[in-house]
């Protein structure tokens, strides 16, 4: 057996919750076709082979039904969560950079939206702009900032005030070569764990409007979807509806927790090299 | 060139005490001053005055008759500060530090005893005096005028800081730089300097 020590593990967790994921995102967009066919001579089979979960009422293969839920959740999760971190890291550097005036707009707007239950501003936004995947991606998007942006102002507060980067305007360096040799390697580390860790909030949040009936649309094997439709049928013992699909979207939300987690351990420097 | 600082009164904040109050002081390029004060006093605060870190209150600072902060780009007046671990980037190795300098020359890094494989290293992996060899090599750039040099020893043991004194003194003499030094040691500062200021409040 190979001796691991806490980074190669740290790298090893990291790697395969990123090449689980993957695979579930490229699997699922590749049968979402096969996840549509519906087939009445194999309705209603509990889980087994050739069925690994079973099939529902129409005869749908629950597998299929599943792996395009999820890679169609965590698209819509990685693209709101992508749109969402630029808007906070736009944001906050704004709100440290700019004078007392833009920080005060952009704190007053950041404990707005935190104020706000999640879900409800959601709902609301993502009705606003028509439900479907636009509603979905917006409302997420327009949502899950505001902690991250808060981050970056204060970072970039802390650095402006540091130091060394005083003393390098005193040595005469430009203001870009500053943000980007002296702030950068500072930012993006957090950036970049913020943004992973705001996947699993996009994930749950863009299944639970959908399941609420604000999201995507019913044709859609989106993971919310398959849940709410499974409620009516779990009554007549057909548990696996609900069970698996539930599973791997818990599955899928702890593997993105473990990634950003990992990746946080493997960019700091107090824990980098244990 | 003179390096000179008008009644300069300096508080931080609104509430807080008087630290300077209508100070004054003048340095030639050919010379090289000591300060001794008492703990408190605001001589960290003053050099940080004196080569714009903080703007005073009342009073000017003037080099060559032209307002230090109406020079743009390099400052001619540097600051090696008391504590190097505050004034390096944690995240860069100490060659690039050193690269932030001026054009420092081989000479000036070998004067000070920096070894070429000190230069691989992240300031983490250096220690406080080796790193504050790299802030005093960094303050010697090519445009540098004046040195403010605060506390730059304490942290050395005794050989290291004749070491460092002794090659420092010959620079700026050799250079014509003047040299602003702060200490708690009376007798480092009287063998260092040509003109010692004791203050008191």
């Amino acid at each position: 057996m190979i001796q691991m020590n806490g980074r190669h593990k740290t790298v090893l967790l990291f790697l395969v919750a990123i090449v689980f994921l993957a695979a579930v995102t490229v699997c699922g967009w590749g049968f979402s076709e096969e996840a549509m066919v519906t087939d009445f001579s194999r309705k209603d089979i509990s889980p087994g082979m050739p069925y690994l979960f079973g099939t529902d009422w129409l005869g749908r293969d629950m597998f299929l039904r599943t792996l395009t839920g999820l890679s169609m959740s965590i698209r819509i999760g990685i693209l709101a969560a992508g749109v969402s971190s630029i808007l906070a890291l736009l944001l906050g550097t704004l709100a440290a950079t700019m004078g007392k005036a833009v920080d005060g707009v952009i704190t007053w707007v950041i404990d707005l939206v935190m104020g706000i239950p999640h879900i409800l501003l959601l709902i609301l936004i993502s009705y606003a702009f028509g439900k479907g995947f636009k509603g979905v991606v917006v409302g997420v998007a327009l949502t899950h900032w505001t902690s991250l942006a808060r981050v970056i102002r204060g970072e970039v507060l802390q650095l402006k005030e540091a130091l060394y980067i005083r003393t390098a305007q005193k040595l005469g360096v430009g203001r870009w070569e500053i943000a980007w040799k002296h702030m950068f390697p500072h930012l993006f580390p957090q950036f970049l764990v913020g943004l992973i860790l705001m996947f699993p909030h996009a994930i749950l949040h863009e299944a639970s409007i959908t399941f609420l009936g604000f999201g995507l649309p019913p044709e859609q094997p989106a993971i919310g979807i398959i849940l709410s439709e499974s409620m009516k049928y779990l009554a007549m013992g057909r548990w696996w509806l609900a069970l698996f699909p539930g599973l791997f979207l818990v599955l899928t939300v702890m593997l993105f927790d473990v990634a950003g987690e990992n990746l946080r351990k493997l960019l700091d420097p107090g824990s980098a090299h244990k | 060139m003179i390096l000179e600082a008008r009644g300069i009164s300096f508080r931080y904040g609104k509430d807080s005490r008087q630290i300077l109050d209508d100070f004054s002081l003048k340095i030639e390029s050919h010379e090289r001053v000591g300060i001794v004060a008492p703990s408190g006093f605001g001589k960290t605060t003053f050099c940080k005055i004196l080569a714009g870190y903080e703007s005073p209150d009342r009073g000017e600072v003037l080099l060559d008759g032209k307002r230090l902060e109406n020079y743009r780009g390099y400052c001619p007046v540097q600051m090696i500060w008391q504590h190097p671990e505050q004034v390096v980037n944690p995240r860069l190795r100490m060659r690039e530090v050193l690269k932030e300098g001026d054009e420092i020359s081989e000479e000036i890094v070998r004067g000070l005893g920096i070894e070429e494989d000190w230069k691989n290293r992240f300031p983490a992996e250096v220690s406080g005096g080796e790193m504050q060899r790299f802030c005093i090599a960094r303050a010697l750039g090519k445009r540098t005028q004046f040195l403010l040099a605060d506390e730059i020893s304490t942290m050395l043991d005794l050989i290291t800081q004749s070491q460092i004194w002794s090659f420092l003194v010959e620079e700026v003499e050799r250079r014509e730089i003047g040299l602003l030094a702060v200490s708690h040691s009376i007798e480092l500062l009287e063998r260092v300097c040509t003109r010692v200021c004791y203050l008191e409040k």
